[in-house]
Parts: structure tokens; C-alpha cells; sequence
């Protein structure tokens, strides 16, 4: 790579400096015509591409045109005055993960997860403990590294924890959908006082998630770590994986820095 | 009747079949299975089935309803039939594209846009996390997350776009969704009168993905396939999502295995050949050298071990990236495997995969180029011949021998076992786990049902 001058404002690059070459595709609801062809090259112009070329109009469905236009953009960025948060850590990759656990833990991490209370969602649970997972991210059960196990919904907090200790597990997940009256924090903070009762709340890592739930909030109801909207599998494995394996500042870290949880991954 | 049948339930008697109580019902004075449904369900007492009439006598009652029930099925069949003799279905393999948006009003734009395009099936995604309702949602719907509610109402409005869709464009549309989940037999009916012509349905995804109770699951598959071979639906099982989480060169045995057990269980429920469109996908590491290869063995030995059933190609997802130029060509690559080997059912594959869900403008792409690609390449696969002894004939004689020794294994162990072991896709079930065993009753000695009595005579 070249040396490049911080300051110097960048222009899309075609093949030659500053000609701010860039393409677009887009379906306008007009059949091919002059007309529309116009419309095309105008509507490229309102985003900034100069000398704008329709190089493509076809039907590409009754009353709708697809376009391809090249042209120089007139715009620039300055890389250097933009502010952006640090990066959160990027989740493990599943190779990562499944070496970690082998090389460090040497055994399988015990995951019990439940929608606990009345709430009766489990698309939460389901998505990040079940094979199909999420958005295309299996969940935890398609790891070699874990041994999940997904007690579904309206589990209440006594049995979830008679049997996340029968199966000694190293983690417990709750997931929390439903927000009526605040119940999602009040079952939250059930469980963790059911823990302290029963003396056994640091001996197991314990997460909370759902779609009004932050890292922030769950450490304020005394979890390890919290979960939004957004989460993939990937990333709760990546924690539990850091976690478990002794780097759990790391682990915290990462979350903290999360931000605002995504919303709508699509 | 989700109501009677609770009540029927909880009172421990659903082991005689819920018919059993809407026969007596009718006998007692119900004007239609509507009203007896509502008697069962509302009435002060609970019919406990003693004295009164017996099965053969509720039977005897219910047997113009059930023959009503049977003749819709048989009514739509035909219908779809003579709407396939004017407007006739294009070649293989048929072009099948998704659509949605969650609406179903905007899906029925989009199917025709496809349809405009080239497409010829046009499937409605359905809503996130509906396979897991033990109900089915009614009427239109115009929200869904990642897809549309599977309802009687939707099918309909679909339905009627792409019957529009077909006589414009002068080309048979065919129309799909998913039975699938805990009301497989529900939606198969739904299917089946609304004129649908395939529907993914699958004996063991809903153990395997969804971790639906194996009991459930296999005797909902049953009915549901007993509807869908009245009802000359094609289905379409699921053997692709295995190598989207299992390994496709390691695993490919599996699929073939899993398509022998899917085709067992459909012969079982009286699904023809022609109606069994068992899955496989293009899902090896595109990284891998002569990968093109393994992808082209693996779809000649599917075509050739399943000649009759129309086979469902499914495109690559697991090693999409958002660079879509590139995935352009991987989905082109998939389309020349397709029609090399001429396989029925050919889900395009998207350049946006890893983006979002298909929009118009994506969908438009991907017919295009693969009209050109099935258009070029057309009569590639009578051609050419595979080279025996080479890499190709080599790794087809590897998969089959692998899944003949699974076979074995599960006929040696029982399904049960080989799932409780983890023999498909890597995921353990257990017998008596997972969703849905609340709803598993055994049947007693009399235990009457008419539809499914019916359906298999």
C-alpha cells in the first residue's frame, strides 16, 4: 500500500486518481423508455454521479425498469475527522472456538438455557441454543464445544435451577421476551437471589437475553452479561469461550464496548 | 376444535379419536361437524363415551362429512390439473424463486414480477418461528418477521396472483409453502384445498431443526403425506439444511441416506415417485480444488439413484458473502450442475444471500442468468459422458457405499436410534424430548378417524 496522506479527502477510485468512478443498479417503477432512461440518468445525479451512463434498461417486471449507471461521484471523505467507537471483538470463528475449548477446557461447556416465568417466547432461546440458530449463525448445539440444553419455555426459576445443577452446568442462559410491568427484570432478579440462596451463583456463568435487555442492565440485575436484539449464536459462544477459558475481563470487555444493540439484522 | 380437542385431552379420552365424541355429537343433534365441534367444545358436560352410540355408529354419522372433506381434496386436484393442461409448466428443471415480505398482499406483486421474469414456482417464506406454533394463524396477514403466516386466507390470495400470473404469461405457475412444524396435517390440508402444488415436508427436519418430538413428528409426517398424496402435491424435503450445518464432502452420505429414509416413509403414507422432490444442495467449500467436480458427482448419482422423483436442487447459502458479483458467478456454477444434470426443481440461488431477503431487482438477476445458463448448456448432459474410474465415478461410488453403511446401521438400530444418535445432521434426539409430545396420544383399540381412514383405503 501506498503511504497516504491522512488529511486528503478520498474520491471512489476507477482507474485513475480523483475520477470518482462508481456504479449503481436500481429498479425504478417506469417501463423502458427515453423517458425513463432520463429518469434513470436524473435520479443518478440527485446522488451525486456526474456524467451519469444508463448502461443497462431492461423490464424487469410489468411496469418496472432495472438500471445499471456508471459515473463520477462527486463526493469526498475525509477518513481522518470521522469519529468511530472502537470496534466490539469480533466473535470467534468456529474453528477458534472449537480449538480453544479442546486445547484449554479439554471438555464440553454445559449450557442450560430457559425462557423462565410466564414467558412463553423461545424464539430467543431457540435461535441461539438450537442447531438452526440464527440469520444463517447455528446455534450452540451444532458445537462440538458445548453441551446445551434448551428447557424451553415457562420454566420457573426453581426448576431451572434443580436442573442446571443436576447437569452441572457452567452456564445458564435466560431469555426474557415478554416486558409487560417490568416482569422480564423481576423473574431476572428471582433467579439471581435463588442463587445466592442456594450458594451457587458464582460457580456458574450466568447470561440474560432479549430484545430489552442490554449488557448494562443485566449486570445491574447481577448477571455476568446481557444479550440484545441482534445477537447471533456465534457471539454468546465466543463469550461463554473466553469466559470459560480464563479470559473473562476480555470477554466483558467486548461486550461493554457492544454499544446499541443492532437492531433488525434482517 | 383446538378447543374440543384440549377439552377432549385433559379428560383423558382423545385415545378414541376426537371423531369418535363429533359422530355422537351429530347423532345427538348437531347440524353439521361445525356444531358438534361447538357442543364438544362449550357443552355443560363432558361425553364421556359410555353407553350411547358406539364407533360404528359415529362412524356411520360422520361418513358424509368425511366424504364432503375427501371430494374438496379431490375437487382441487382436479382443478389443478386442468389449469396445467391449459396453461402447461415449463421444462426442467423449473426455476423456483422465494418471495418474502411479510405481507402477504405484496407477495402476491412479487410472485407475479417472478413469474414475469421466468420464474416457475413461486414459494412464500414463512414467518420466523410459526413452525413452532401448535396452531394455525387465520385470515390475510400483513405483518411477519423473515416471512409471511402460512393461513388458509393467504394461500388464497397467492394462489389467485400466480393463477393470474400463469394465464398472462401463458405458462403453468406452480405455487409452494411449508408443511412443516407442529401442524404439518393442518397445513397439508390447507395445501391441498387451496389448490397449492408442492409443499415442503419433510419425515425427519422438524426432529432434526426444530427439535419437535420424534413421536409427534413421525405420525404428523404420516398424515400429512397421506393428504399430500391424494392431493398430487409434490413435496419437498429438506436434505439441503444438512450440509448447512454438517460438512458437504464429509456428509454427503447422509443426504442420500436421508433421502432414501424421506422416500421410505412417503411410499409408506401412499406418496407416488412423482411427487417426491428430495432434496439436495450445492453447499461444498467453494475454496475447495475440483469442488465443481464433487457438486456434479453427487447430482448425477441423485438423479440416477431417484430417476422418477422430481429432485430439488438447492442452491449454495453457507459460503455466500456479501460480495455479490461473486456470488453471481458461484450461483451460475450451480445453475450448470442443475441442468448437466437435469435436475426437476431448481431453487436459484441469490447474489444477495448474505445480505437480505431477495428483492425484486435480485430475483430479476438470477432468472436471467440462469435462463442463459440453462439455455447455453441445454443438452450438455446428454454429451458428455463421466470418465469411469476418474474423480467424478470414484466419489459417487464413495457416497453411495457410505450411505448403504449407514442404511445398514439404521435398519440394524432402528430410526429411533440412529437419531438418538446423531446419524443425520450431527443433532441427538431423544425419543420422548423435544416440542410438541404433550400432543402424542396412544390410540385405543377403538380409535376411529375417518378422514385417515379414508386417505389410506
Amino acid at each position: 500500500m501506498h503511504p497516504t496522506n491522512p488529511t486528503k479527502p478520498l474520491r471512489a477510485y476507477g482507474d485513475r486518481q480523483n475520477d470518482g468512478m462508481i456504479q449503481l443498479s436500481f429498479v425504478l417503477e417506469i417501463p423502458p423508455s427515453a423517458r425513463a432512461k432520463e429518469a434513470a440518468r436524473q435520479f443518478a445525479e440527485l446522488h451525486g454521479v456526474h456524467e451519469a451512463l444508463v448502461t443497462t434498461m431492461e423490464s424487469c417486471a410489468d411496469g418496472y425498469s432495472y438500471f445499471v449507471v456508471y459515473g463520477h461521484s462527486q463526493h469526498a471523505i475525509d477518513a481522518s475527522v470521522i469519529e468511530v467507537p472502537e470496534l466490539r471483538t469480533e466473535a470467534l470463528t468456529r474453528d477458534e472456538i472449537e480449538h480453544r475449548v479442546t486445547t484449554r477446557l479439554a471438555r464440553k461447556i454445559v449450557v442450560v438455557g430457559a425462557c423462565t416465568g410466564s414467558d412463553a417466547h423461545t424464539v430467543g432461546i431457540d435461535a441461539i441454543l438450537n442447531y438452526k440458530g440464527y440469520a444463517g449463525d447455528k446455534g450452540l448445539e451444532s458445537y462440538k464445544a458445548f453441551e446445551s440444553y434448551n428447557l424451553g419455555a415457562q420454566v420457573e426459576n426453581e426448576q431451572l435451577a434443580e436442573r442446571a445443577l443436576a447437569l452441572s452446568a457452567d452456564a445458564i442462559l435466560v431469555s426474557q421476551i415478554i416486558t409487560q410491568r417490568n416482569c422480564h427484570k423481576e423473574n431476572a432478579l428471582a433467579l439471581i437471589d435463588l442463587a445466592k440462596k442456594q450458594g451457587w451463583r458464582t460457580k456458574v456463568v450466568m447470561l440474560l437475553g432479549g430484545p430489552r435487555i442490554d449488557h448494562k442492565l443485566a449486570l445491574e440485575l447481577g448477571f455476568d452479561a446481557g444479550f440484545g436484539p441482534g445477537t447471533k449464536p456465534s457471539d454468546v459462544a465466543s463469550f461463554l469461550v473466553e469466559w470459560m477459558c480464563g479470559d473473562r475481563e476480555h470477554a466483558g470487555a467486548a461486550l461493554a464496548l457492544a454499544g446499541d444493540p443492532v437492531t433488525d439484522p434482517g | 376444535m383446538n378447543l374440543v380437542v384440549d377439552r377432549y385431552a385433559k379428560a383423558t379420552l382423545l385415545g378414541r379419536g376426537i371423531s369418535f365424541f363429533l359422530g355422537r355429537a351429530l347423532l345427538a343433534g348437531a347440524k353439521d361437524v361445525q356444531d358438534a365441534a361447538e357442543r364438544l367444545a362449550y357443552g355443560p358436560e363432558v361425553d364421556r363415551g359410555e353407553g350411547g352410540p358406539d364407533a360404528a355408529a359415529a362412524l356411520a354419522a360422520l361418513a358424509p362429512h368425511a366424504q364432503k372433506a375427501i371430494e374438496r381434496i379431490d375437487g382441487a386436484r382436479d382443478e389443478r390439473e386442468a389449469n396445467k393442461a391449459r396453461a402447461v409448466p415449463g421444462g426442467n428443471p423449473l426455476k423456483y424463486v422465494i418471495v418474502a415480505t411479510g405481507n402477504i398482499y405484496d407477495d402476491a406483486l412479487q410472485a407475479k414480477a417472478a413469474a414475469y421474469a421466468g420464474a416457475d414456482i413461486v414459494a412464500v417464506i414463512r414467518a420466523t418461528a410459526q413452525s413452532l406454533l401448535d396452531y394455525v394463524p387465520h385470515g390475510a396477514t400483513t405483518e411477519g418477521y423473515g416471512g409471511t403466516f402460512a393461513t388458509q386466507e393467504n394461500f388464497k390470495i397467492i394462489r389467485r396472483a400466480t393463477d393470474e400470473a400463469a394465464v398472462d404469461y401463458g405458462r403453468y405457475i406452480h405455487q409452494t409453502n411449508y408443511s412443516s412444524g407442529l401442524c404439518m396435517a393442518e397445513i397439508a390440508w390447507m395445501g391441498a384445498v387451496e389448490r397449492l402444488d408442492m409443499l415442503l415436508n419433510d419425515a425427519m427436519y422438524g426432529i432434526l431443526f426444530r427439535d419437535i418430538n420424534p413421536c409427534r413428528n413421525f405420525v404428523d409426517q404420516y398424515v400429512s403425506r397421506r393428504i399430500i398424496a391424494r392431493s398430487g402435491i409434490i413435496i419437498n424435503t429438506g436434505e439441503d439444511n444438512y450440509l448447512t450445518t454438517a460438512d458437504a464432502i464429509e456428509k454427503a452420505h447422509t443426504v442420500l441416506a436421508s433421502q432414501f429414509v424421506n422416500e421410505a416413509f412417503a411410499k409408506h403414507a401412499g406418496v407416488r415417485e412423482e411427487q417426491m422432490g428430495l432434496g439436495h444442495a450445492y453447499e461444498i467449500d467453494p475454496s475447495v480444488e475440483n469442488s465443481f467436480l464433487l457438486e456434479l458427482a453427487q447430482a448425477q448419482l441423485v438423479r440416477q439413484v431417484f430417476p422418477r422423483h422430481p429432485i430439488k436442487w438447492m442452491p449454495p447459502t453457507k459460503f455466500k458473502t456479501g460480495d455479490i458479483f461473486q456470488s453471481h458467478v458461484h450461483d451460475a456454477l450451480f445453475s450448470l450442475v442443475g441442468v448437466t444434470t437435469n435436475q426437476s426443481i431448481e431453487l436459484l440461488g441469490m447474489f444477495s444471500e448474505a445480505v437480505h431477503n431477495p428483492m425484486l431487482m435480485d430475483r430479476y438477476l438470477s432468472l436471467k442468468a440462469t435462463k442463459y445458463v440453462f439455455n447455453t448448456a441445454r443438452s450438455l448432459g446428454d454429451e458428455i459422458s463421466i470418465k469411469p474410474d476418474g474423480i467424478m465415478a470414484k466419489r459417487a461410488e464413495q457416497v453411495l457405499d457410505e450411505a448403504l453403511e449407514l442404511l445398514e446401521e439404521v435398519a440394524r438400530d432402528t430410526i429411533w436410534v440412529a437419531i438418538e444418535r446423531g446419524a443425520f445432521a450431527d443433532v441427538k434426539r431423544s425419543r420422548t424430548g423435544g416440542k410438541g409430545y404433550k400432543g402424542v396420544f396412544e390410540r385405543s383399540k377403538d380409535y376411529v378417524n375417518p378422514i385417515l381412514t379414508a386417505l389410506e383405503s
